[in-house]
């Protein structure tokens, strides 16, 4: 490697110039405003997790996660997602706390990129945890915040959509017995390959009138009803369950007010052998990526040693401030300027401009001097003693 | 209005046919000589912009293109994360290695290829340990010259290897242009596109249920 510029970072990682640090903690404290009003509490874990606990338990790859060893010469990961070490922390200095916890977290989480170069490896990650319900209500409950989130955002136009990976495993599992077929064809939908997808399905030999079942099944956009006719008819229990899940969220997304903003799209998994139950992701127009997702992972605290049912979502705040770049309310800026005999007097004025909402800041002048350059960049300049350096500038 | 990147060069001739069996309003500005890179054809309810083959999977990621049409190859080599829709069944081809006839396994083989991802991937799922050298156009001339004893490149009749002494030796997989879609417009515009892939997918023989 060629020794780094004198200003160079390393690949995927980046400064915030003040504009974008504005925005970003503009945009964090939205979000927190409305965990708070859901009565999500805020929790914060270690940069550095052991690779063999909260590395080993998280969804993402181990190719993506950024390793280093301690000393004792156990390997370390910085920390790939919030949602592994959060459960690390329920199963250990909360264990006590009783059920169901609602937790949340604005943090940043890293994943190294193969792709590109410009790509980003740390991410904001604004999200929430729903611990220890398993029920539809659960998972009504982190969509409908989601929408509320973007909603308060002011994202415009957005959609989540809605997979159910136990209903699709089951409903596969019903007409195709061999398991790496059936494997294949989860992978395909994880690919977003629908080709293949058709190709592999074609070739597995089911009955025509299966085949599309299955076909109706995973196309995006079908409605409760169709996934309804096409499960009712079901033997297995998994489809039979995950069927009335479906239908038992929906009539709370209806209560939340928010069934409008979801469409169903069954072929949607997510991460494979991660999600249990629902997906969601949320798309807003003219983004080329989700601004958030989530689901349920009941699987994931087996990691820990307790069998806890979970749901949640994370914001990728990135792609939250690409698609809606609210700028904070300006406040009015003064710039203070005074002389040395001045001082008390101009900081007690300082320090009631302050308390008046103002943002106040102070500048010692020489005697001699006019008004410096920098004052263009308040919108108003106080001097002590008046007048002075007047047409400096 | 959908926006769709097209591969230039005999895809986007090929997809145009396609197009007009299907139906399709397709403006005659589009055609091989031409130098505009976006058309709008209001009529069809969509906007076209070429672009280099390669390309077009990154357009349609970050989602500055809604939909893109490309071979399989550049898929494969580019493994960006968009949906693949619909195998469109044109510009057939397939990913082979070739090299000269008399070739024999060397004890430093190098492979010259535009597709550096997808030959290490079929050699290292051989078992094979290959040097993988990247070049940007006229691989064939690699074995010629003796920069590599192999290539892996795309064969359609097989006469850019015969005019330059090559043959194929393995065949890696089947090549056709597929049609792909951002992960946002497969939502949130998946009527125009439904309608786009129904009319196409009747002309391409293949059943799609959408």
């Amino acid at each position: 490697m060629t020794k780094p510029l004198i200003f160079e970072k390393p690949t995927g990682f980046r400064d915030f110039p003040p504009p974008l640090a504005a925005r970003k903690r503009m945009m964090e404290e939205l979000i927190q405003t409305e965990f708070a009003k859901w009565g999500y509490a805020e929790v914060g874990t270690p940069t550095l997790e052991f690779y063999e606990t909260v590395g080993q338990a998280s969804a993402i790859a181990e190719s993506r996660m950024f390793k280093c060893m301690d000393r004792e010469g156990n390997t370390l990961v910085l920390r790939p997602d919030q949602t592994a070490p959060i459960a690390r922390v329920v199963t250990s200095l909360l264990k006590h706390e009783p059920l169901p916890l609602r937790l949340c977290y604005h943090a940043n989480v890293f994943r190294a990129q193969e792709n590109e170069a410009g790509r980003n490896s740390e991410f904001f990650q604004s999200g929430v945890e729903l611990v220890g319900e398993a029920g539809a209500e659960a998972d009504a409950e982190v969509i409908a915040l989601s929408v509320k989130v973007l909603t308060a955002c002011r994202v415009d136009s957005f959609q989540i959509a809605l997979g159910h990976v136990g209903l699709l495993e089951g409903f596969l599992r019903e007409r195709i017995e061999d398991d790496e077929a059936l494997t294949r064809l989860k992978e395909q939908l994880g690919a977003r390959n629908l080709v293949e997808f058709r190709k592999q399905l074609g070739e597995i030999g089911l009955k025509e009138s299966q085949r599309i079942e299955i076909e109706t099944l995973v196309q995006a956009g079908t409605t409760l009803d169709q996934i309804k006719r096409l499960t009712s008819g079901s033997r297995s229990l998994a489809v039979q369950e995950a069927g009335q899940h479906l239908e038992e969220l929906f009539e709370y997304l209806d209560a939340y007010g928010c069934a409008g903003a979801v469409t169903l799209d069954l072929g949607l998994v997510g991460s494979l052998d991660y999600y249990t139950g629902v997906y969601f992701e949320g798309y807003a127009a003219g983004q080329g990526f989700p601004l958030l997702s989530g689901g349920r992972y009941d699987g994931l605290y087996r990691h820990f040693r307790r069998f806890l049912p979970a749901t949640g979502f994370a914001v990728q705040l990135d792609h939250l401030l690409a698609a809606r770049p609210l700028r904070p309310e300006p406040r009015e800026t003064i710039g203070l300027f005074y002389q040395a005999d001045r001082k008390k007097e101009a900081l007690s004025q300082a320090r009631q401009l302050r308390e008046e909402g103002y943002a106040v800041a102070t500048h010692l002048l020489a005697e001699e001097d006019g008004l410096p350059e920098i004052a263009k960049r308040y919108d108003r300049v106080v001097t002590l003693p008046e007048g002075k350096g007047e047409g400096g500038c | 209005m959908l926006t769709i990147a097209m591969a230039k060069g005999r895809i986007l001739k090929e997809a145009l046919e396609l197009f007009s069996r299907a139906g399709i309003p397709v403006s005659d500005s589009l055609n091989e000589d031409s130098r505009k890179l976006v058309i709008t054809m209001p009529e069809a309810g969509f906007s076209l912009f070429l672009a280099k083959p390669m390309d077009v999977p990154t357009y349609v990621e970050y989602g500055v293109a809604d939909l893109g049409i490309v071979g399989k190859d550049v898929l494969l080599e580019q493994e960006r994360d968009v949906y693949e829709l619909l195998d469109l069944r044109i510009s057939p081809c397939r990913m082979a290695v070739a090299g000269k006839p008399d070739w024999r396994p060397g004890l430093y083989p190098r492979v010259a290829t535009k597709y550096p991802r997808i030959a290490e991937k079929y050699f290292k799922e051989k078992g094979q340990q290959v040097e993988v050298i990247l070049l940007n156009g006229s691989v064939e001339l690699a074995p010629i010259i003796g920069l590599a004893d192999r290539i892996v490149d795309i064969v359609s009749t097989g006469q850019t290897l015969r005019e330059n002494g090559l043959v194929e030796l393995e065949p890696i997989c089947t090549v056709t242009s597929r049609m792909i879609a951002n992960r946002a417009s497969y939502r949130l515009k998946s009527e125009p596109i439904s309608a786009l892939m129904n009319a196409l997918s009747k002309v391409i023989g293949e059943c799609v249920r959408r």
